[in-house]
């Protein structure tokens, strides 16, 4: 299918793109176009016109800031979890940018793309709210932070305003001792999770000492599972943390949709949490 | 309208192209590039990959005016003087093809992810290959292709 007419421009700059977009309401942002072209060639979607930000070399990188991450909205998934400072900084998302899509896909689609496309079955979302996260949105009239607890608002929306463009998320690193995993439970290999569990854990003497569990299609956004981050503190590694993860469905309003039905996609966030800590704690 | 150059398969063309124009549309429709063909229309079967600027895409999910200034090489641009590219000659010695359709992004995809690993294993190429869907052959006849493929490929670069 061919997608709608629309108008086209390349801003040299930021600040260029920011007075673009702030010009015009029915005006997209183009990254990557890896989520955005699918839905102009459904017709989902009919923007007066797309603002291609794909080659701000300002916004595209990852930086070692000392107690955080930068990375830059435009770099793609591909350089994310290669990214040595990532895998070093934050492995988390490194595991979890290469089980984006396929390889063809991450080579084009970006960080901050999809993220900014707020699409809860997206991996990237839940991965940045385990890891709290601070979204930097740019505008004509600066910069604007935003905690990764406030930015998803709902289905495919961004507390971005009319006018903002995501330049880039700070990821504050966290200390020794932590690991990290990304479950992912999918039909195809391509497939969008039909559940998706990110998972950063502390482990003390055996034990959990501190969890951060996000939970990704389990909601119009990703939500984390608090009831389950308090129920793993101090549990110790073997049985009791399958027992600590039964509230992992609690508070969600899972979506039913080709793939699975609300209750099998709870039954499945609490087998994938699971998982995801056991691996996360380095258990078997 | 937009004014975009691009080379394609080595050989550089100006076009005249509207925003919304594919750039699998571009390849087939104005440059007689068929050999890119659209398969599902929705990026999910990866039979329309090319390389762009050295690294696998989906020609069906990139706008032509996003490659302006770009190399894009397709299945047309492998073979040299009339004969395959060793990945395609690979393809035919192991039959990794029935009807073909998904065969130019097949290889595409084979060749970008030799470049991240000239000797993949099985694993490996499976992972590397799962953006590309084929419904005929059951990928067995496709591994082992892109095994021998990568063999070729690395025995012709230690040759003197």
């Amino acid at each position: 299918m061919i997608p709608a007419q629309f108008d086209y421009v390349r801003p040299a700059s930021l600040a260029e793109a920011c007075q673009e977009l702030g010009s015009d309401e029915d005006a997209k942002v183009l990254a990557g176009g890896q989520s955005l072209l699918p839905f102009l060639r459904l017709r989902l979607a009919y923007p007066s016109k797309l603002v291609d930000i794909g080659r701000l070399a300002d916004l595209r990188g990852v930086h070692d800031r000392g107690d955080h991450v930068h990375i830059g909205a435009m770099t793609t998934h591909d350089e994310v979890m290669r990214s040595p400072v990532v895998r070093e900084g934050c492995p988390l998302l490194a595991l979890t940018a290469a089980q984006v899509a396929d390889p063809a896909i991450r080579h084009r689609g970006t960080f901050g793309g999809s993220l900014a496309h707020a699409d809860p079955a997206g991996d990237l979302p839940a991965a940045v709210l385990a890891l709290d996260g601070v979204f930097v949105a740019a505008s004509a009239s600066g910069e604007r932070e935003i905690p990764a607890a406030e930015f998803f608002v709902d289905y495919l929306e961004s507390s971005l305003r009319q006018g903002e463009i995501l330049a880039g998320v700070r990821i504050p690193k966290l200390g020794a001792g932590w690991g990290f995993h990304y479950e992912k439970f999918h039909r195809t290999a391509q497939a969008w999770a039909i559940v998706g569990v990110a998972a950063a854990v502390r482990r003390s003497n055996g034990s959990i000492a501190e969890a951060r569990i996000a939970l990704t299609n389990m909601g119009p956004t990703p939500v984390r599972a608090r009831a389950v981050e308090t129920a793993l503190q101090g549990v110790e590694l073997g049985d009791q943390v399958r027992q600590a993860c039964v509230e992992a469905a609690a508070d969600t309003s899972p979506p039913a949709d080709l793939h699975a039905q609300p209750d099998y996609r709870r039954h499945l966030a609490k087998v994938l949490t699971d998982r995801a800590v056991r691996a996360a704690a380095g258990a078997p | 309208m937009p004014r975009i150059t691009v080379t394609v398969d080595g050989i550089q063309y100006e076009q005249d192209v509207e925003p919304r124009l594919l750039l699998v549309h571009l390849l087939r429709e104005r440059l007689g590039k068929t050999g890119t063909p659209v398969g599902c229309d929705t990026s999910n079967c990866g039979a329309c990959t090319v390389l762009l600027d050295g690294k696998s895409a989906k020609s069906c999910s990139v706008l032509a005016v996003q490659a302006d200034g770009c190399d894009v090489v397709t299945i047309e641009g492998l073979g040299a003087n009339g004969s395959l590219h060793p990945m395609q000659q690979a393809f035919h010695e192991e039959h990794a093809l029935q009807c073909g359709y998904c065969t130019p992004g097949m290889v595409m995809a084979a060749i970008d992810l030799l470049r991240q690993d000239p000797d993949p294993s099985e694993e490996t190429i499976r992972q590397g290959l799962e953006g590309n869907l084929c419904r005929c052959t059951g990928y067995c006849n496709i591994v082992r292709a892109v095994r021998r493929g990568a063999q070729e490929m690395g025995q012709a670069v230690s040759r003197p």
